[in-house]
């Protein structure tokens, strides 16, 4: 594998991995727009196990998942009382938090950053990847999965057939946290250098994207939003200094043509039935 | 079974609920009927726990559950049918049952949803098409055998024959009482009185967010405001 594939296939499993943190919270109606901040937490979390302590790879990508479902769940308490657009600022707000008290921290490198001294291969961002996506399929097939859809799609409702809807919110908040803290644990691993400016506004947007482009109807939207945000740039390349403007194009695009994501439960119902007519599966 | 003592229920300035109390007894059909804005929705919401009062008691099987959140109170055997079916559309029919049975755990889950597909041949044909494509008297019944899968030893409707034309309305009803026959007890709230002063066995006026009159269905037939008001009947 050449390094050019294997450093992109590496980010688009970070990608992908970052994109499902913010999925499980907005399978349950809730946009978060501090993904960047959780991030930033595991990446931090697994800088500090790894050089300070020297935790094995294992151990600081799982510390560095706890860590961020930890303080999201602590979070959730007081973000999960707004809704809408407060609950985007708030989310932010987080974020901005975040990354600020990283850069008052000469602990935590200040605005120069930490060199990590362990790093992983992308086979393991991939393999994690992987387990990562199979896990929200599955969870999304259970009852708490259907759970999560009915508060994102009615709350009201959703009390009405017996959901805790507040158990189910703080739940995918704090587990979106974790995911988004292994995310920043793979990241900080496979680069091997992290700095508060890179866990920025920009960032929790692009993810927040990723999912949106994707849809939040099922849990292949954040795995094609992902790819699709990963991959469309990078073929991009031979238009040189268009390709952003390209791109820009393609996501109005997007947004035009399929304002609810790439991929619908009404889109997944329609391929089911042409490829097993009569039975419909979504 | 169920008892509501004398219970407010305040929208901000609004007072949609004033010192309203009614009773459900076992396997008793009682309906609950009045003009719009008579509070009725709101009766309903609050005994299913989704709208807060402001003052008196709810009691179900004898314990008082006004500080029960909604989901426990469909654990303990309430559940509701709300307005306009409100059923999952962007989720399968089979998902908006295992959903109803959402409070329940265990194997019979899977057999309470088979008998629902047993008792409707129609969501039996549909059960992994999304609920969007079913038509309006499908919903209803996917509502209602939602609400069934969750086992319910009271169920309430809200208008469920709303939007449906009369032959789909009749069946409902035929629905309703078989539902009471297998020893559910039903509160039900129409504005179509004759029908449910047909169904039930007891009712209720409810006017401007007071009970107005209570009594047997014969008694209320009898009232001639009620007659004039609902029944379309004059003098």
């Amino acid at each position: 594998m050449s390094g050019y594939l294997a450093g992109v296939l590496a980010i688009l499993g970070i990608n992908i991995i970052f994109a499902y943190s913010i999925y499980i919270t907005a399978a349950t109606g809730q946009l978060n727009l501090g993904g960047a901040g959780f991030q930033a937490i595991g990446a931090y979390a697994c800088a500090i196990l790894s050089n300070e302590i020297g935790l094995p790879i294992s151990l600081t990508l799982m510390f560095s998942a706890i860590l961020g479902g930890a303080i999201s769940f602590l979070i959730a308490f007081p973000v999960l009382r707004t809704k809408g657009v407060y609950m985007v600022l708030a989310t932010f707000a987080i974020a901005e938090i975040v990354a600020g008290i990283i850069l008052n921290s000469s602990y935590l490198g200040g605005p120069t950053g930490m060199i990590i001294n362990t790093y992983i291969e992308t086979e393991v961002v991939l393999i994690v990847a992987i387990i990562v996506i199979l896990l929200s399929f599955y969870m999304m097939s259970t009852r708490i999965g259907l759970a999560m859809r009915a508060v994102h799609d009615d709350e009201a409702v959703a009390d009405l057939m017996g959901v805790n809807k507040r158990a189910i919110q703080v739940g995918a908040f704090a587990l979106g946290g974790a995911i988004a803290g292994l995310s920043g644990g793979l990241y900080a691993l496979y680069f091997g250098f992290i700095e508060a400016q890179y866990f920025n506004a920009n960032i929790s947007i692009f993810v927040l994207l990723y999912v949106l482009i994707g849809g939040t109807q099922t849990a292949w939207g954040p795995l094609l939003g992902a790819s699709f945000f990963t991959l469309i740039p990078e073929a991009l390349r031979i238009g040189d200094d268009w390709r952003f403007f390209i791109f820009g194009v393609i996501i109005v695009a997007m947004m035009i043509l399929r304002p609810e994501g790439i991929v619908t439960r009404d889109a997944l119902d329609r391929v089911s039935t042409r490829l097993f007519p009569g039975k419909s599966n979504v | 079974m169920l008892n509501v003592e004398n219970i407010d229920v305040r929208y901000g300035a609004i007072h949609a609920l004033k010192n309203v109390s009614i009773s459900v007894g076992e396997s008793e059909i009682v309906t609950v009927v009045g003009s719009n804005g008579a509070g009725k929705s709101s009766l309903l919401r609050a005994i299913a726990g989704t709208t807060k009062v402001s003052k008196g008691s709810i009691s179900f099987k004898k314990q008082r559950i006004n500080s029960l959140s909604a989901p426990s109170r469909v654990k303990s055997g309430l559940t509701l049918v709300p307005e306009g079916r409100q059923i999952f559309v962007s989720m399968t029919v089979e998902e908006n049952l295992l959903l109803g049975a959402h409070s329940r755990t265990g194997s019979e889950v899977k057999n309470s949803i088979e008998s629902i597909f047993d008792r409707f041949s129609n969501l039996a044909e549909r059960r992994n098409q999304l609920a969007s494509v079913l038509s309006g008297g499908e919903q209803q019944m996917l509502a209602i055998g939602r609400a069934m899968v969750a086992k319910p030893r009271l169920m309430m409707l809200d208008e469920p024959s709303l939007g449906l034309s009369p032959i789909l309305v009749s069946q409902l009803f035929e629905l309703i009482k078989e539902l009471h026959s297998q020893g559910i007890s039903i509160l039900i709230v129409e504005q179509n009185t004759k029908l449910a002063l047909k169904t039930a066995q007891r009712g209720y006026i409810l006017e401007l967010g007071s009970v107005r009159q209570e009594g047997t269905v014969d008694e209320l037939a009898a009232d001639k405001i009620l007659a004039e008001a609902y029944l379309g009947e004059s003098n």
